[in-house]
């Protein structure tokens, strides 16, 4: 990467609903002694108990673009705020913008894609959700904020854990990788995370778009594999069955989806289906990420989007030995599953 | 307004840079003013630095912070900032507090009416202070992203979200709303305030006519408008945003509407500062490679005055008497030059 993109000061969004601990993970991070000095964009003054002229309130104020897409939010107040903050860089290494309880990630993301200032001062590192591992299911029924936030998050802080059981704490896991099983997930009490694994994640930067592997498997083995059957608590919410043991549900209006193919992708179907697919669903698609071979191209093609924006680029070679596998996993609302798996297969080269 | 001829090598066209006085500010310039016959270099932080005719230069310290926002009349310079103070600098350097903000918000935005009252905004409050020293405060929907006070009698536009709010200060009357979808950054009057106009989030301005709101978009740019200016007489705004300046015509009673712009001195680099001379058919254009030039507006005759390959120009200004053109650049550069 040129020196210019690596200039640019990375922001972290920490979203997580309300009461999840998001300010405990914030004090936390402007607390410890790393050395490094955060920039912070808050909406609520005072929570945080540390006195810090880099702390800046915020209003949270989305407005929609002026190029007739409806899902093209942005935060004009972020827009402000870092081209004030800019005046002072060198000044801070890294921004974390805290959302509302309440708040949708995806103006905040998109504020990176569409706004020419931002864009040349800053990168979007990762959007890292806070989640309460006791009352995280029951949000997940009752607030599609919450939904949105777990679909939305590159990392996730499972906190909470010490006040609940194994069997509860397998359960909201399961929940959580029915909706988004590509998180990095982390389980903490009282946010006890490492914040290596929270900040300088670099989950948007087209270069290291490599981690398109469900991370299920690596969940550990102080899970549960006997078969619990919660079945009377969730009834109003699809089916769960177990797959060698580990719970899984389907989430009824919020999924991912990953697709495959070992052989070459054909650039000139696949590019327009892409764009006409993000044209046309792209209100439901929260996110997409893929890692494309395409035929007569010795480079790997790596794409990634936010509803209807989208970002992609020639990444590097594929190595020799390196399976020349094209993926692509979306994360969205009611996706049409089988449109989307029929219209990749008409891309793949003949 | 993608349709010009690329420019022709810069070293093709008359030069003045050997006359241009070269100061270092020691940091990022922001916005540069006259005082008078003083310059006065905002910095991105903390400081002002004065420069007068014979070229001493003074620093003052006005904030802690980030420097946001600052306006002058060409007799004091206001200055907000991101530590909630609102000051006011003259040309000898004395400073005078003004506001505080209780909550060490953000002073976001200010502007000066020709009597001597003051508008600044915090978030989505803008106050104004009248000569006799009287504050008022009005809350728009959204943060304010500009204020301008109209050239005749006391009245502030306040632009925000979805438009722009018309607010007598003085008077009961419900304050007016102008709307336009999208979020309008930076506000004007025209000069004979039969126009409003306001530079916009995307790349694009728009105007309404005041005596019965008939809007008028201004687009094409390839980026954000940031600098606008009004040429001598008011007829024509000259605007950055492109890698030319777009000069629209407003002399007529419907401004620039169903009228193309002119373009002048185009460079392969985007205009990132604009500002026309107070008396004469001439305007500087600064670009995000350095360059500075002057511009005929009647005949787009150029002449050089700084080359480029240095930072990009924040600010240009020129003298009340027209006779000195300054310009500050992100490299910390100031330049002066007499003419």
């Amino acid at each position: 990467m040129s020196e210019l993109t690596t200039a640019k000061i990375p922001v972290t969004v920490l979203t997580g609903y309300l009461g999840a601990g998001k300010t405990t993970l914030l004090n936390r991070i402007l607390s410890e002694n790393h050395g490094k000095k955060y920039a912070v964009i808050v909406n609520e003054f005072g929570e945080i108990g540390i006195d810090n002229d880099l702390i800046i309130g915020a209003d949270e104020e989305v407005f929609e673009m002026n190029n007739g897409c409806i899902c093209c939010t942005v935060r004009g107040d972020l827009v402000r705020i870092l081209g004030g903050l800019m005046k002072r860089k060198g000044k801070f290494d890294a921004i974390i913008v805290e959302t509302t309880g309440l708040a949708d990630p995806a103006p905040v993301a998109q504020t990176f894609f569409v706004d020419e200032d931002v864009q040349n001062a800053a990168r979007l590192d990762a959007v890292v959700t806070v989640a309460d591992a006791k009352w995280l299911s029951e949000r997940l029924k009752d607030a599609p904020e919450a939904k949105n936030q777990i679909a939305f998050a590159d990392v996730i802080v499972l906190n909470k854990t010490d006040l609940v059981s194994k069997a509860e704490l397998a359960e909201v896991e399961a929940r959580i990788r029915a909706i988004n099983p590509y998180a990095k997930l982390h389980r903490t009490e009282r946010c006890q995370v490492a914040l290596a694994d929270v900040l300088e994640r670099g989950a948007f930067d087209l270069d290291r778009i490599l981690e398109l592997e469900p991370q299920f498997l690596e969940a550990g083995d102080d899970h549960d594999h006997d078969h619990h059957d919660h079945d009377h608590h969730h009834h109003d919410h699809g089916h769960d069955h177990n797959h060698g043991g580990l719970k899984h549900y389907h989430d009824e209006d919020m999924q991912s989806l990953a697709l495959k193919s070992d052989k070459p992708v054909d650039p000139k179907k696949f590019m327009p289906w892409l764009q006409q697919l993000i044209a046309a669903e792209g209100g439901k698609i929260l996110r997409s990420k893929g890692i494309l071979s395409f035929s007569g191209d010795d480079d790997r093609y790596v794409f990634q989007g936010v509803h209807m924006m989208l970002e992609g680029d020639h990444q590097r070679a594929w190595k020799d030995g390196e399976a020349r596998q094209s993926r692509l996993v979306f994360i969205g609302r009611d996706l049409p599953e089988q449109v989307i798996r029929d219209g990749f297969e008409q891309c793949i080269a003949a | 307004m993608d349709e010009f001829d690329p420019a022709g090598p810069a070293d093709s066209i008359a030069s003045v840079t050997d006359r241009v006085r070269s100061f270092d500010i020691g940091a990022p310039a922001g916005a540069v003013y006259f005082l008078g016959t003083t310059l006065a270099v905002v910095g991105a932080e903390e400081t002002v630095t004065l420069i007068d005719r014979a070229g001493e230069t003074s620093r003052v310290d006005v904030g802690s912070g980030a420097l946001l926002c600052a306006a002058s009349d060409g007799k004091r310079l206001v200055i907000g900032g991101d530590d909630g103070k609102l000051s006011a600098l003259d040309s000898c350097g004395k400073l005078q507090a003004l506001a505080t903000d209780p909550k060490r918000r953000w002073i976001d935005n200010v502007a000066l009416h020709p009597d001597g009252a003051i508008a600044w905004s915090v978030g989505k409050v803008a106050f104004v202070r009248g000569t006799k020293g009287d504050d008022k405060s009005f809350e728009v929907p959204s943060t304010v992203g500009g204020l301008a006070f109209a050239p005749k009698g006391m009245r502030l536009a306040i632009a925000h979200y979805n438009g722009v709010t018309l607010w007598f200060p003085n008077m009961a009357a419900n304050a007016e709303m102008l709307e336009w979808a999208g979020s309008h950054l930076g506000v004007v009057f025209s000069p004979d305030n039969k126009f409003l106009v306001t530079t916009m989030h995307e790349p694009a301005m728009h105007g309404w006519r005041l005596a019965d709101q008939q809007h008028m978009r201004m687009s094409g740019y390839p980026g954000r408008v940031r600098s606008i200016s009004w040429t001598a007489g008011g007829k024509g705004l000259a605007t950055s945003g492109a890698d030319s300046v777009i000069v629209w015509p407003f002399g007529s009673k419907d401004g620039p509407m169903g009228k193309q712009p002119s373009m002048l001195a185009p460079l392969q680099a985007r205009v990132s500062a604009v500002a026309c001379h107070p008396k004469q058919d001439l305007l500087a254009a600064g670009y995000s490679d350095g360059t500075v030039l002057m511009a005929r507006i009647t005949d787009g005759a150029e002449i050089l005055v700084r080359r480029n390959g240095k930072g990009a120009v924040s600010a240009l200004a020129w003298s009340g008497d027209g006779e000195t053109l300054a310009f500050a650049a992100e490299d910390g550069e100031a330049g002066v030059l007499t003419l």
